[in-house]
This record gives structure tokens, C-alpha cells and sequence, in this order.
């Protein structure tokens, strides 16, 4: 017997290339296997919903019964802290969210993203410097996942002499959120709770200090915020910095990585980055649409029935987005299967839509740019070493495990 | 003669004129090069630069954030057209297919656009309104010359007109720091489109950034010292404010003038034109050359109960440009209508307003969600119980949703439970408009599709 889309979604066997089976989950736009999630696979129904305010991201409005094969798979980071923005549903998710964005964004802070240039190509020269072995080069371990984790601590005011260890407890972290099948669940799960428990303590420890002494960093201005929402409470500030670190550094990694990967599938657009890296810009967007880090939305739930392409979804039903699959819609977008930057018109579903949409994005796309236009710029003649590369287990946050390549040497 | 051959050759050869060089009429001409026009393109503009933005000059350009030759319109593409810039089309022989331009010129066309768009209304008294310090804003060169006054640092700036663009220069000027004064003859800001009950959250909005806002008075005279500088401006309940600049801010005049006896119908309300954007003459006869996009198009929206709605938004400028490129070069079969559902966006005293329908038609509104007092919400608009219009306060990430239903006429209230709904759960009211314009029942049209192309209208007769 055929395997269900569901099951087909999971299996890790299609993770290098799950497009197959998105296109074929496309011919049914609302899927529903008995007792599954109701999985949403099309275009213009994916962002119908983004925007639809019947649609809950609180998982306090699934019903019991509704069964969800993501919700055990160890998704839920923040079992110790209260729900962050991403899960909750306004008026809460929009205080959170704006106090949030006080220090980070417009209006009231519009060159904070801007204003990391510098430092962000900085980090991106240093770790390209200390590549060392150009025979072999993970890309993962040594580019792609050091970078954003650096960035997050510079962003929230984690002191240099900490980083080593934030970066141990991230990685504890973000191992757990990509099931390994092989590996003790209890032993791992252990693991990331210690972590989660340790980075908990260490965060309020930082916040405490910054309240007392302010410095010119997130953490900072979100612990001595006063205003017109009031101030976070500490538990607040804890998941609030636990969701800016865990979102902020798992996707970028992945957008990263897919990226080099597809530029080493497309040497073509490789050469033009390199000689126009301006051409960056283009790239990412397209790379956002054709290979999104977050493939899936999982968490959402109808406060009431909800009709949609002839189906109706019943209240408190689980709900599943595939945002990766909306992106190569061929309603949607001509040619969706072919990688191409000069594409216009690439609304794409990458960092979501609506008011859940990536509070991280303006920072995910210049990191990607800087990342990519540089690696392209300096990495002599790049080749890839396997293909498809391992990928991680998560069919959420999809991505390679590692990318071997291979490169002729560093250009200064 | 074959039709589609003749096609073929307008669109290899033939000869397009584009009247009014801004938004729309660029659109149109990236269109009709983008759908593989080869032929002649003249742009006619009697502005002298290049198409520019119009929305950052009430906002970004007055506050100092742009220069005014900073919002030059983003280029799609190449255009290869003939530009004639800073020269009016003063008539048209639609017999002959000729544009007459000002300076004695004639340019002939096969296939015509004109997107000459609307003007600001100026204060009624010639002499009042040539006063030293007294402006209008629409253009460039408005914008850049109030801007030039406002950094002088003005004692005050008096605002004749609450609308949205008297709303975005009272909110400029405030976050410059200048005094401003704002005379509304209805009862609140924004009334006009809004309704009073969203009216009166903008003017508790103004208020509270300080300004001093009089509703319900009607200005009556300026006056001017003795070197020709206004120094004041008089209201009708007595009240005289002193005051260095003047913004008139008293809605537009679409620019119909030059077209007068030329047959085509076009009047003080526009030029009227089918869905299709093709114009209509005089006789109510539509015509085959001629088309309309823009401020100043008048088209019927089957959605709006058939009316002929003039919309001056950006978005259906843009949207109405490119369906008129795209039927300018189709066979009949192959034309598409224009039925863009209405969508406008304002930002002032730090809020993004955005609109989507036609919340002017509503009778009563119902805050889904969010809350008044906070000033962050939307508010849905019901005619006859169907949704036809809503308006979001920073809340504008929830409106295609709302679109959503309008374009489906789904019943007003919404009945059903939402994310951010009060829990006390509003009731809707009476959105108090000053002048409930009541259209006739009419049968129900409902829009589906995504692109212009599958775009369908379904029909349920009225019962
Ligand atoms: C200050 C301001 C703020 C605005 N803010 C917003 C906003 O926030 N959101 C929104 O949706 N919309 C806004 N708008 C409206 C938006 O700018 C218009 O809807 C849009 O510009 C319409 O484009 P158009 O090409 O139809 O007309 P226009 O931009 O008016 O262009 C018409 C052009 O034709 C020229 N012309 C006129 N007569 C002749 C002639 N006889 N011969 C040659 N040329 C001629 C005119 O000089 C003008 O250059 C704003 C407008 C203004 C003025």
C-alpha cells in the first residue's frame, strides 16, 4: 500500500525533495486523512487563511481530540516559559509583538537591521577566513549555523565571553527540534530540557543585570521598555527572547544552506552573484519562494467552522499551512519548479502572511544576502560533494544536516 | 479587413498616445510595451517632470524625509516613448484621431489613454487664495514650495479640510513641531469617507497630537496684510485664527476641461467609461479608441450596485491602467473588466489607515476586531446586510480577509466568533454618515477568481 501524503510528508526518506509530493497534495487543496490535520496545500487558499481571523494560533483552541503528528515530535520548545507571540492570538499576540518590535523595527527603531550591516559582514568574513581545509568544507557546521547564533547574541546583548556556551545550549536546542530516529528520546529530550532550563536562567540573570544597567542592546530595551503598552513581565521577556533566538537562528541556517545549495545547482546564477552582488536581493527572494526554511505551519485552529475550497474545516480541527507547497503553485506562479532570480512579481509565502508573518525578516534577508553574495564572491570555483546532501529529520524546519563542498581556495 | 489582422498591425506599428504623464498613464505604458506593443508611444504631460509619486508628498516629503524629487516613480522597464513633457493637451478631434497640444501641435493616434487625473480644488476667492502663503497640494512643486514655507518655522498652519490629505498635513506639521489649527465643515475628520463613528476616533486622534482642531465651522474669509502675506483666516462661528500659512485642502476637480466639445463624455464628475475602460461619447455611445484610467475615469463597479464610482486611490490607478493597456491591444473576447475591489491607505498621527470597498456606502458598522478606544481595530461596513466596506487602524494585515467578503457579499454583522473580537461583542451601529447616499436595490453580483484573467462575476437576481 501506498503511503498517505501525511505519512509522505514525514518520512525523512522525501525530505531532500518532498515537491512530488506537495504537487500531488495540490490536486486535493484541503487534505484530510481520517483523524489527521486538515493539510492546506494551494496558494490563494494558504493566504486566504493567513489573513482569516477565524483561524486561532492559540493551541488553547484545539480540540483534545484532534490529532496532530507534529505535536509530539518535540515542536514545543518552550515547555517551561509561557506561550510567545507566534501562539497567541491577539489582543495579547499583537501587545507582545509591538513591544517587540519597539526596539527592532519602524517605526520607532528603523535602522536596527540596517545598522548591523557592518557588524553582520564582519561575522560573515571572519568565519569564511577560518575555513581552513578547502578539501572539505561543511557548510553547516562551519558557516551556516555559527553565523546567525553570533548574530542573535550581538542583536540581544549576549556578551562576547558568553557566546561559547549560548552556543552550546542553542545547539542542545535546536538538536532536539530534529528528532534524530536513532538516538534515545528520553536521553535527547533530557538534554534539551537541561539546555532550555540553563539558557532560561542564564536570559534572566543577563535581563536582571540590564535593568540595572542598561546597554545600547535588545535585551536592554525590551527589560527598561515603558511604552504606551507598559512593560513586559519578566516571564514574558523570557519567551519572548527564547522565541527571537530559537526562530531567529533555526530558519536562517536553513536559508543559508538551501540557498548555497541551489546556487550549486544553478552555477550559472552563481557566476552572476559573484560579479553582481546587488543580484543578492533577487536571489533570496526567489530562494524564499522555491526553497522556504519553514516548509509548514502547524499550529492553527478554527474557532469555528470555516468553508473553504467546498470543504469545511470543523472548529478546533488542527490545521496545517504548506507554505513550501503554495510557493510552487502553478496558479500562482509561472514555471513555479524553476529556480529563477529574475522573476517578478514573487509574492511568495516564505515568511508567511498576515499577522504571524517572520518579525525576523528584515534580518533574515540581509543575512542571507551578505551570506550568500559573499560566500559566492570568495569561495573559489565551489563544487558540491554530495547530492542531495544528509538532511535534518524536521519536515517543518527542512534543511540539510550537512553540506559537504568543496572549493579551490579562498579568495582575500 | 480582417480584425485580427488589423490588430496585429496596432500592435506593430500603430500609433498610442498617453494624455497625463503620472501614475496611471506610466502603468499603462510599461503594459502595453510589456504585452509586446512595438508601435509609437507618446507621453503628454503638462507637468514638467518625470512621473512621480503623489502619496509621500502629504507624508514623508512635507516631514522632511524625502526631497520632492526623491519619489520619481520606479521604472518597470524600458519605455522607448516620445516624451512631451510640460505641454497641456488643450483638445481632441475624435474624427480625425488628434490630440491638440498647447503649443500648436497635433499629435495623431490610433488608440488613445487619457489619464489626466484630478487637480486640488482651490479656495474659492481668486484674491484670497493668491495670497502670500496660501497653497494647495497635489503636485511636486506644491509639496517642495510648502515645504520650503514649514521650515521657516511658521507660527501656525491653518488647514482648511479634514479630509485624508488635510489629515496627513495637520499630522506632518505637528511632528514638525508647528502649531496647526484644522477647520472641518462636518462633524469630524475623515467623515466623508469614514463615517462619523470612525470620524470621531480621528478626531480624538488629532486632539490628543495637539491639534486644534474645529469641526463643524466653515471658513469664511482669509485675510491678507498689507504686503499680500495671509495673516488670518475668519470662521463662521465668529472665531479669527492668526496664521502664516493656509493649506487648502478641499478635495479635486478632475481635469476634463480640455475635452470639452470634443464629443467624448467627459464632465466636472469625469469621463465616463465602461468596465472595460473604453470611454463613452456623449450619446452614451462607448468607443472603440479611446480609453480611461485613473483619478479621472468614472467605470461602473457591478460589485457597487453598477454604479459609476471615481476612485482617487493609487492602487486603482495602477490597476485600471493595466487592464485599459491590456484591452487597448485584445480582441473583444479576449478584454478583461476592470473590477478591482476599492482599496486605500493613509498613514497620519502615527497610525496606518487602510480601507478596502466602499465603506462610504455603509449604513451601520460593527467593530469585529480590536477597540475604538484603542485605536486599533477594524471596523466593517453593512449595506442592506452585506458586507460592503471595511477599515482597519493598524490592523491593516486582516483587511484582505475582509475583501474577501465584500467581493463574495457575505451577510453583515459577521456572525461568527474571530481572533481579537471584545469579548463583550459589539454590536453594529449606525456608522453616521453626514449624507447617506442610498443607491437603489439592486441585484447581487459576487467576484471569484484570483487573476484578471479568471476573474468571475456570479449574478443572483434580487428577490
Ligand atoms: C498629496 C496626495 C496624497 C495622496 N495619498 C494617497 C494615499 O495615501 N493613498 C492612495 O491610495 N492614494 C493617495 N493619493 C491619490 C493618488 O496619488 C492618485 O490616486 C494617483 O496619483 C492617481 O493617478 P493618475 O495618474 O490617475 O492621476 P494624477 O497623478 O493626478 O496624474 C494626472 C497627470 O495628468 C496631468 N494633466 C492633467 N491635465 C492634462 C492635460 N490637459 N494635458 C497634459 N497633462 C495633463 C496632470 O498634471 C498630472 O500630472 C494621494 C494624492 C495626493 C495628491
Amino acid at each position: 500500500m501506498t503511503q498517505s501524503p501525511l505519512h509522505q510528508i514525514l518520512d525523512h526518506a522525501n525530505r531532500p525533495d518532498p515537491y512530488p509530493i506537495y504537487a500531488e497534495l495540490r490536486k486535493t487543496p484541503v487534505h484530510h486523512e481520517a483523524d489527521g490535520p486538515y493539510v492546506i496545500s494551494t496558494y490563494h487558499e494558504i493566504r486566504s487563511l493567513l489573513h482569516d481571523p477565524r483561524l486561532s494560533s492559540d493551541v488553547r483552541h484545539l480540540a483534545s481530540a484532534a490529532h496532530d503528528p507534529l505535536a509530539e515530535s518535540g515542536q514545543e520548545e518552550q515547555t517551561v516559559l509561557p506561550p510567545s507571540f507566534l501562539r497567541l492570538d491577539p489582543p495579547e499576540h499583537d501587545r507582545l509583538r509591538r513591544m517587540a518590535n519597539r526596539p527592532f523595527g519602524p517605526p520607532h527603531s528603523p535602522h536596527t537591521v540596517d545598522g548591523m550591516r557592518q557588524e553582520l559582514h564582519d561575522i560573515v568574513s571572519g568565519l569564511i577566513d577560518g575555513i581552513g581545509d578547502t578539501g572539505r568544507i561543511d557548510l553547516v557546521d562551519q558557516f551556516s549555523y555559527p553565523f546567525p547564533v553570533t548574530v542573535i547574541c550581538r542583536l540581544l546583548g549576549v556578551p562576547r565571553e558568553d557566546e561559547a556556551r549560548f552556543h552550546g545550549w542553542a545547539d542542545t536546542i535546536a538538536a532536539s527540534l530534529d528528532p534524530d530516529p536513532d538516538a534515545d528520546p528520553a536521553e535527547r529530550g533530557k538534554g534539551a530540557h537541561d539546555a532550555r532550563m540553563q539558557l532560561g536562567m542564564y536570559l534572566a540573570g543577563l535581563i536582571e543585570e540590564r535593568r540595572k544597567q542598561p546597554r545600547d542592546d535588545m535585551l536592554s530595551a525590551l527589560a527598561t521598555a515603558e511604552g504606551p503598552d507598559g512593560a513586559m513581565t519578566t516571564m514574558e521577556l523570557l519567551s519572548t527572547a527564547a522565541l527571537l533566538l530559537i526562530a531567529g537562528h533555526e530558519t536562517t541556517v536553513n536559508l543559508v544552506t538551501n540557498g548555497m545549495l541551489t546556487l550549486l545547482r544553478n552555477p550559472d546564477v552563481l557566476r552572476r552573484l559573484r560579479a553582481e552582488p546587488r543580484l543578492a536581493v533577487p536571489v533570496v527572494e526567489e530562494l524564499l519562494r522555491f526553497e522556504p526554511p519553514v516548509q509548514l505551519l502547524p499550529q492553527r485552529t478554527p474557532l469555528t467552522g470555516i468553508r473553504i475550497h467546498g470543504v469545511t474545516i470543523p472548529k478546533g480541527a488542527s490545521v496545517w499551512l504548506v507554505l513550501a507547497s503554495g510557493n510552487r503553485d502553478p496558479k500562482r506562479f509561472q514555471n513555479p519548479d524553476r529556480f529563477d532570480p529574475d522573476r517578478r512579481d514573487v509574492q511568495h509565502l516564505g515568511f508567511g502572511s498576515g499577522i504571524h508573518s517572520c518579525f525576523g525578516a528584515p534580518l533574515a534577508r540581509l543575512e542571507a544576502q551578505l551570506a550568500l553574495s559573499e560566500l559566492a564572491r570568495r569561495l573559489e570555483n565551489p563544487r558540491l560533494l554530495e547530492d542531495p546532501p544528509p538532511y535534518r529529520q524536521n519536515a517543518v524546519l527542512r534543511g540539510p544536516r550537512h553540506l559537504p563542498i568543496a572549493c579551490d581556495g579562498i579568495r582575500p | 479587413m480582417n480584425g485580427d489582422g488589423a490588430l496585429d498591425r496596432l500592435r506593430r506599428e500603430g500609433r498610442i498616445v498617453v494624455v497625463g504623464a503620472s501614475l496611471a498613464g506610466l502603468r499603462a505604458a510599461e503594459t502595453l510595451r510589456e504585452k509586446g506593443f512595438t508601435g509609437s508611444l507618446t507621453m503628454i504631460g503638462d507637468e514638467p517632470h518625470e512621473p512621480y509619486d503623489r502619496p509621500p508628498l502629504s507624508k514623508q516629503v512635507l516631514l522632511g524625509a524625502a526631497t520632492a524629487d526623491g519619489t520619481a516613480l520606479p521604472r518597470r522597464r524600458a519605455l522607448d516613448a516620445t516624451w512631451r513633457l510640460g505641454v497641456r493637451a488643450t483638445g481632441l478631434d475624435m474624427a480625425a484621431r488628434r490630440v491638440r497640444l498647447a503649443d500648436g501641435d497635433e499629435v495623431p493616434y490610433d488608440r488613445l489613454l487619457i489619464a489626466t487625473g484630478v487637480r486640488a480644488r482651490p479656495w474659492p476667492r481668486e484674491e484670497e487664495a493668491g495670497l502670500d502663503g496660501v497653497f494647495v497640494l497635489r503636485t511636486l512643486d506644491d509639496a517642495a514650495a510648502l515645504g520650503r514655507r514649514l521650515a521657516e518655522g511658521p507660527r501656525r498652519v491653518f488647514v482648511i479640510g479634514a479630509g485624508f490629505t488635510g489629515s496627513e498635513i495637520a499630522s506632518a506639521c505637528r511632528e514638525r513641531g508647528l502649531a496647526v489649527t484644522v477647520a472641518e465643515r462636518g462633524a469630524a475628520p475623515l467623515v466623508g469617507a469614514l463615517g462619523g463613528v470612525v470620524g470621531a476616533v480621528a478626531a480624538e486622534l488629532q486632539r490628543e497630537h495637539g491639534v486644534d482642531l474645529r469641526c463643524g465651522v466653515m471658513v469664511t474669509a482669509l485675510e491678507g496684510d498689507a504686503s499680500g502675506r495671509v495673516r488670518a483666516a475668519h470662521l463662521s462661528d465668529g472665531s479669527t485664527v492668526e496664521t502664516d500659512v493656509v493649506v487648502v485642502s478641499l478635495g479635486a476637480t478632475r481635469n476634463t476641461e480640455w475635452l470639452a466639445g470634443s464629443g467624448l463624455g467627459a464632465g466636472p464628475r469625469g469621463i465616463a467609461c465602461d468596465a472595460g475602460c473604453r470611454a463613452f461619447d456623449i450619446r452614451g455611445i462607448v468607443t472603440d479608441d479611446i480609453y480611461v484610467a485613473g483619478d479621472v475615469a468614472r467605470s461602473p463597479h457591478p460589485l457597487f450596485g453598477y454604479q459609476f464610482l471615481s476612485l482617487e486611490h493609487w492602487g486603482n490607478a495602477v490597476c485600471q491602467a493595466e487592464i485599459a493597456a491590456h484591452n487597448m491591444l485584445s480582441e473583444s473576447a479576449d478584454r478583461l473588466p476592470h473590477m478591482w475591489v476599492p482599496a486605500f491607505w493613509s498613514a497620519q498621527f502615527g497610525v496606518n489607515i487602510k480601507s478596502v470597498g466602499v465603506p462610504s456606502m455603509g449604513t451601520e458598522i460593527l467593530v469585529s476586531q480590536g477597540s475604538l478606544m484603542d485605536r486599533r481595530f477594524v471596523g466593517v461596513y453593512g449595506y442592506q446586510g452585506r458586507v460592503i466596506g471595511a477599515v482597519a487602524f493598524d490592523h491593516a494585515r486582516w483587511l484582505p480577509f475582509y475583501q474577501e467578503l465584500i467581493e463574495t457579499t457575505a451577510p453583515f454583522p459577521p456572525a461568527f466568533p474571530m481572533v481579537g473580537r471584545s469579548p463583550g461583542g459589539q454590536r453594529p451601529v449606525d456608522a453616521d454618515f453626514p449624507d447617506p447616499s442610498v443607491p437603489t436595490h439592486g441585484p447581487t453580483v459576487t467576484l471569484s477568481g484570483y487573476s484578471p484573467a479568471d476573474r468571475r462575476m456570479t449574478f443572483t437576481p434580487a428577490h
